[in-house]
């Protein structure tokens, strides 16, 4: 009932760009043009128009996900389909291209296409690893619960410190006001803070001997270790979502410079003709 | 006798006020009495501003005071006004506590001791029932309050909430932002409130926000405070405020201590009354809501009436056309007469009295079917009752064999397996011949059901033969299973109840009619769960075929009623028959099998427990989502706010999971739906494919939100208009980008949404839910737009099984 895109209607679409692939293989094998093969010869024009045909449909992907009521069919035929075209376009643009590289539009386009395709197949990789990494971390809890036990947590501290010393207090009240969640990019990347506020307190106040009774200490320490277990799952709660969404910032605009470069190549290779 | 009056009427909703208005208007010495100091208490408490729907619209309206879809301000007051200005006499404050009739005088008691004699009464005091009141001394001091209508009027106090139900935890939560907030629990724990409601009580308690005193209850009241009984001696605690949520004790304790009599224990009956709403006790009458009538139009039009049949003139109801219209398909004829030929033809509805039996024939569809025609599909999910009143019609009992056809003539009904089970039809019906058919909604049958013994009787002796000639024993005759049926009891379980339990010696088995099982064995000292049993299967059988004690434990899912058959009584059919026999133990050794598999997969089983919990059990079609698979794009609820009116409703993140599978906060289509329990204008429906959604005449009285045990309903304003900037940059059309909604445009919205006039304005709420997309072609918006696959709807009796769940 629950189908990953991979194995989606038993791979209907990895099949139909297998049977792509290994027909323009086949062509490209028998096929006996009279200059080396290179996107001029008629297998050339066919693979190359192929291989836009595809590339505009990858690229309708988007405007797809979004159109909710009107449109028929699933999403998942389309991002199922997607991913194995996707790959399948790589066998054809570069059988198309004849393998004739050089330092011209041309190559350009392929490079761009190429930091699509990679950049997707990262994507996949991260939609098959992740969501199971995200759930066992939240162990339940959604990442608002687990923002709000923080805030509860730090409630707590917030009151016990006032039953402190000036600099025990100072320091938990720190842990309180300023242990950072999230933050820019490379932070959230990077799922932790390694001078974190909170950490920093719980090693205080766990080598702490004298001044206080010893149950106000154990409570700081448990306070402050259960607030430390659920920084680093919040933190790695918010790098899982950032890495499953981050590739996309690549995938997409690079997208649309390959459209138009190849736009620019059909028009360089028709002026040139 | 000059102190007597023509007639009392007791309650002032609106069937009170309007039979109190045609009694003056036709100058009977009458009283109006109400326990409240305002007029129609139920109505003066819904929320301000509330836009109140005169539904059903094609009901006229009867009654010397006006009424229509409007503010409830301007409804209440126009009333007031009203009954002033025809005459009307009501008194206050005036709580009928007791009714007796001596020779043919009622004596009416009042709380606080006066007394009133009239020849007729008439009761209208709803259903809202008695609020609780404190018993203890100071219950009606100032400082005490029985409601709480706006939290937020609030601050700064220190308020004292007692009580342990939903209402006093959501009142105490609400309270305790803007003030210091105490609650007092009779109990050690808070067992009888929502899952919801439970952790925010207990959240609040934690963070010290609330403070609470458990095991403790009032003893005495003053203007300072509340001194508490608590386990540690006396308290008192002193507050600016006292707010008591004890609940309400239903009215039907007040009604039966007044002589009338109700058809059944059960909590939905209804008390008999005459056609002319007249009770056991002669010269007592029943109307509105108290009678079975949800709606204010209904309630008004029998004040009316019923005024008029106790001055002694006999007058046709007011749905009289609406019954003619609905005769028609019949040719030219006369309602009375058609009304003697159903009783004469019907059998179901031979006992019902000639009111019931109106009200059942305009909640019913009368079709007129040609030979051949499709009458309903086998696996449709619709959930209505037929009656044939002339002609047959034939059921394809076999899915591969169209021509196995039994025939049904005229008297005859059907459809009543999905009305019992709330599943798929389980065979097609076809017109026989050309016949007229009645379909009676779920609502009204269940009504008849609950209410009227005999309907109970007459459809359960044949629903049981039908059921186990279905499920148990096909193709075996009616008569050779006479003794089988004969031995048969119809038994109820709640949820988690036990039907029976391993190790007990069985001389019984069940044929579940409704609901569903889980069966589970102990295993190394924990209760495994082996199978999840839907409705239309049989449990039990084991231990009579293979003579061991019972080996393993069933237990209801959920609310389930099971046929019990003797055990003596099938083994006869079984030796009698043998291929029964032999497809009964082919299943025995295929239950023994996947028992045996499912021992060595406790992981499975802790998954169907789980699911069960969660109310899956009683769904029909669920969404789940595979956490494995989910990368949180929120695709799906983007999906469902596009399709539906910008309010997403499914709360993806929300609820709880399990081994990967989560059960996000969204409607379960449940077999018998908990939000269609009580819903006045009986607005919830089924449809043909399962989907059980809300229709216009929702009259937003907020019912079916409270009653959805899992809270999946909504109730929402009409949608705003999309901002549409072309229009706006281009033609100026409509408001810009932040600018207020013109007033007029607002009413306009209003009234769409509506389906009526509602220039008066007003606030508009309407219950919304998944309806699984059934205006779109291609299914649920939310499944169609995921990406990864994660999300699915299943049915549970498809997913819950071995073959699913261990993949
Ligand atoms: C939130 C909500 C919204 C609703 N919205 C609508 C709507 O939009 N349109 C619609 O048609 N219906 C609506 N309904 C249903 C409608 O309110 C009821 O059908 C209607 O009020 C029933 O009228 P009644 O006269 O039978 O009883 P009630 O209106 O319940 O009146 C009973 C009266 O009797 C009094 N009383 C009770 N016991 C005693 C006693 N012992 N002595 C003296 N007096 C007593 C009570 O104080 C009360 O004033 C709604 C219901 C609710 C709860
Ligand atoms: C995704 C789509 C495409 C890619 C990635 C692609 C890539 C390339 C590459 C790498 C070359 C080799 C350049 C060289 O010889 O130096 C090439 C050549 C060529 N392509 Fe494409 N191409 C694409 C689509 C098309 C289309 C749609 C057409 C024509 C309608 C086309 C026509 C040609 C021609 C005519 C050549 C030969 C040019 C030459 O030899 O100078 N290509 N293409
Ligand atoms: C040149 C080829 C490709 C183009 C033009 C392309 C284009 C796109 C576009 C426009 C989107 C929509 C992004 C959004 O709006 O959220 C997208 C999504 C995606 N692409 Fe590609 N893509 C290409 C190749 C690939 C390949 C080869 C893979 C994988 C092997 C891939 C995997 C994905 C995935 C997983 C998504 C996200 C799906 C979702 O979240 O709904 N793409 N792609
Ligand atoms: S709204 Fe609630 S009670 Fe009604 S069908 Fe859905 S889940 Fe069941
Ligand atoms: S709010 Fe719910 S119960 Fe009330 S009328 Fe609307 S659909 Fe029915």
């Amino acid at each position: 009932m629950h189908e990953s895109l991979l194995i989606y209607r038993n791979m209907r679409y990895l099949k139909w760009s297998l049977a792509l692939v290994a027909i323009a293989c086949g062509l490209y094998i028998f096929h006996t043009p009279i200059e080396e093969p290179n996107g001029g010869t008629w297998l050339g024009y066919t693979l190359g128009t192929i291989a836009a045909g595809i590339m505009f449909w990858l690229s309708w992907y988007g405007a797809r996900k979004r159109s909710y009521g009107g449109a028929t069919g699933r999403l998942e035929d389309w991002a199922s389909a997607h991913v194995y075209l996707g790959l399948a376009l790589v066998f054809i643009s570069t059988l198309h291209s004849g393998f004739q590289y050089g330092l011209n539009i041309h190559t350009l386009l392929y490079v761009l296409m190429m930091i699509v395709v990679i950049s997707g197949v990262f994507g996949l990789y991260f939609y098959m690893r992740f969501p199971r990494l995200l759930a066992e971390n939240r162990r339940g809890l959604t990442t608002d619960m687990m923002l709000n036990q923080i805030a509860d947590l730090d409630r707590d501290l917030r009151k016990h410190a006032l039953s402190l010393g000036d600099e025990s207090a100072h320091i938990v009240l720190n842990a309180v006001q300023n242990t950072r969640i999230g933050g820019n990019i490379s932070r959230q990347l990077s799922g932790k803070d390694v001078d974190c506020p909170t950490s920093a307190a719980r090693r205080f106040v766990e080598q702490f001997e004298g001044g206080h009774d010893e149950s106000t200490r154990r409570q700081l320490v448990t306070r402050l270790t259960k607030k430390e277990d659920l920084l680093g799952r919040v933190r790695k709660d918010i790098k899982l979502r950032c890495l499953l969404q981050i590739w996309l910032f690549v995938h997409v605009p690079f997208t649309f410079a390959t459209l138009a470069a190849l736009i620019a190549h059909v028009i360089v290779v028709f002026y040139y003709w | 006798m000059a102190d007597r009056l023509k007639v009392a009427i007791v309650g002032s909703g609106p069937a009170g006020l309007s039979a109190s208005a045609h009694a003056a208007s036709l100058r009977l010495p009458h009283v109006l009495l109400e326990r409240t100091d305002h007029a129609s208490d139920t109505i003066y408490k819904y929320q301000k501003g509330k836009f109140v729907m005169a539904t059903p619209d094609i009901l006229p309206l009867r009654s010397d005071l006006s009424f229509r879809a409007g503010k409830r301000e301007k409804i209440l007051d126009d009333w007031d006004e009203g009954l002033a200005s025809c005459g009307g006499r009501i008194r206050y404050n005036a709580d009928v506590t007791r009714i007796a009739k001596e020779g043919d005088t009622f004596h009416l008691t009042l709380a606080g001791g006066d007394t009133l004699k009239a020849e007729n009464v008439v009761m209208a005091i709803g259903l809202q029932g008695n609020i609780n009141k404190l018993r203890c001394d100071g219950a009606e001091l100032p400082i005490v309050q029985y409601q709480l209508d706006d939290p937020n009027e609030y601050e700064a106090e220190t308020i004292v909430v007692i009580g342990a139900g939903d209402a006093a935890i959501e009142n105490a939560v609400a309270l305790s932002k803007q003030n210091a907030v105490i609650i007092v629990n009779r109990r050690a724990e808070f067992a009888r409130a929502k899952q919801g409601n439970l952790s925010l009580i207990h959240s609040a308690i934690d963070k010290g926000d609330i403070q609470c005193y458990y095991e403790s209850s009032p003893l005495l009241v003053d203007a300072s405070g509340i001194t508490l009984e608590t386990a540690d001696g006396e308290a008192h605690v002193s507050c600016d405020r006292i707010i008591a949520r004890l609940g309400a004790s239903p009215p039907r304790k007040f009604v039966e201590a007044c002589g009338i009599e109700f058809p059944s224990d059960d909590r939905a009956a209804l008390p008999e009354v005459s056609p002319r709403y007249e009770s056991n006790i002669p010269g007592l009458y029943i109307i509105g809501a108290l009678g079975g009538y949800p709606l204010i139009k209904q309630a008004m039009n029998q004040g009316y009436e019923v005024i008029e049949y106790i001055a002694g003139n006999d007058i046709a109801p007011a749905d009289e056309p609406l019954l003619v219209d609905k005769f028609a398909a019949m040719g030219e004829v006369n309602v009375n007469e058609v009304l003697q030929a159903i009783r004469k033809t019907i059998p179901v509805f031979a006992s019902l009295n000639t009111l019931l039996l109106r009200e059942a024939m305009l909640d019913s569809q009368v079709h007129d079917f040609k030979e051949g025609q499709t009458i309903f599909k086998r696996n449709d999910y619709s959930d209505t009752f037929f009656t044939i009143f002339v002609g047959q019609v034939g059921i394809q009992i076999s899915a591969e064999d169209p021509s196995m056809v039994v025939t049904l003539r005229e008297g005859e009904f059907f459809g009543e397996m999905g009305l019992i089970s709330g599943r798929r039809r389980s065979a097609t019906v076809v017109a026989a011949t050309d016949c007229v058919v009645f379909e009676t909604p779920r609502r009204t049958m269940l009504k008849l059901i609950q209410s009227v013994e005999s309907v109970k009787r007459t459809l359960d002796k044949t629903s049981i033969l039908r059921q186990i000639q279905t499920y148990l024993t096909p193709g075996v005759p009616a008569q050779d299973l006479e003794e089988l049926v004969e031995s048969a009891e119809i038994q109820n379980f709640k949820a988690g109840e036990t039907i029976f339990e391993q190790g007990d010696i069985g001389n019984h088995m069940h044929l579940i009619r409704s609901g569903s099982c889980t069966v589970s064995m102990k295993i190394g000292g924990r209760d495994v769960v082996l199978s999840y049993v839907p409705s239309g299967n049989y449990i039990g059988e084991m231990a009579l075929l293979s003579e061991m004690p019972r080996s393993a434990t069933v237990r209801a899912a959920h609310n389930t009623e099971t046929i019990c058959l003797s055990g003596e009584a099938f083994s006869a059919v079984l030796n009698n028959n043998a291929t029964v026999r032999d497809n009964i133990e082919a299943k025995f050794r295929e239950r023994i099998k996947q028992n045996e598999q499912m021992e060595g997969r406790p992981e499975a089983g802790n998954v169907i427990q789980f699911l069960i919990e969660q109310g899956v059990g009683e769904g029909t079609d669920v969404l789940l989502i595979n956490e494995a698979l989910c990368i949180h794009c929120d695709n799906c609820e983007k999906a469902c706010a596009e399709t539906h009116d910008g309010l997403s409703r499914l709360d993806r993140e929300a609820g709880p999971s399990f081994a990967s599978i989560h059960v996000p906060t969204s409607c379960r289509h449940c077999e018998h739906p908990h939000c269609m329990s009580d819903c006045p204008p009986d607005a919830i429906h089924r449809a043909p494919d399962g989907e059980v959604f809300i229709d216009d005449s929702c009259i937003g009285c907020g019912n079916c939100e409270s009653n959805c045990p899992y809270k999946v309903i909504q109730m929402a304003s009409p949608p705003e208009s999309k901002f549409d900037l072309f229009g706006w940059l281009l033609f100026g059309r409509g408001p810009g980008p932040g600018e207020e909604v013109a007033y007029e445009a607002e009413v306009k919205r209003n009234s769409r949404f509506n389906g009526s006039d509602s220039a008066q304005g007003g606030v508009i709420k309407k219950a919304v839910k998944c309806d699984m997309c059934k205006e779109l072609v291609g299914g649920a918006s939310c499944v169609r737009a995921c990406p990864t696959g994660a999300a699915a709807r299943v049915s549970p009796e498809e997913f819950m099984t071995l073959a699913t769940l261990s993949r």
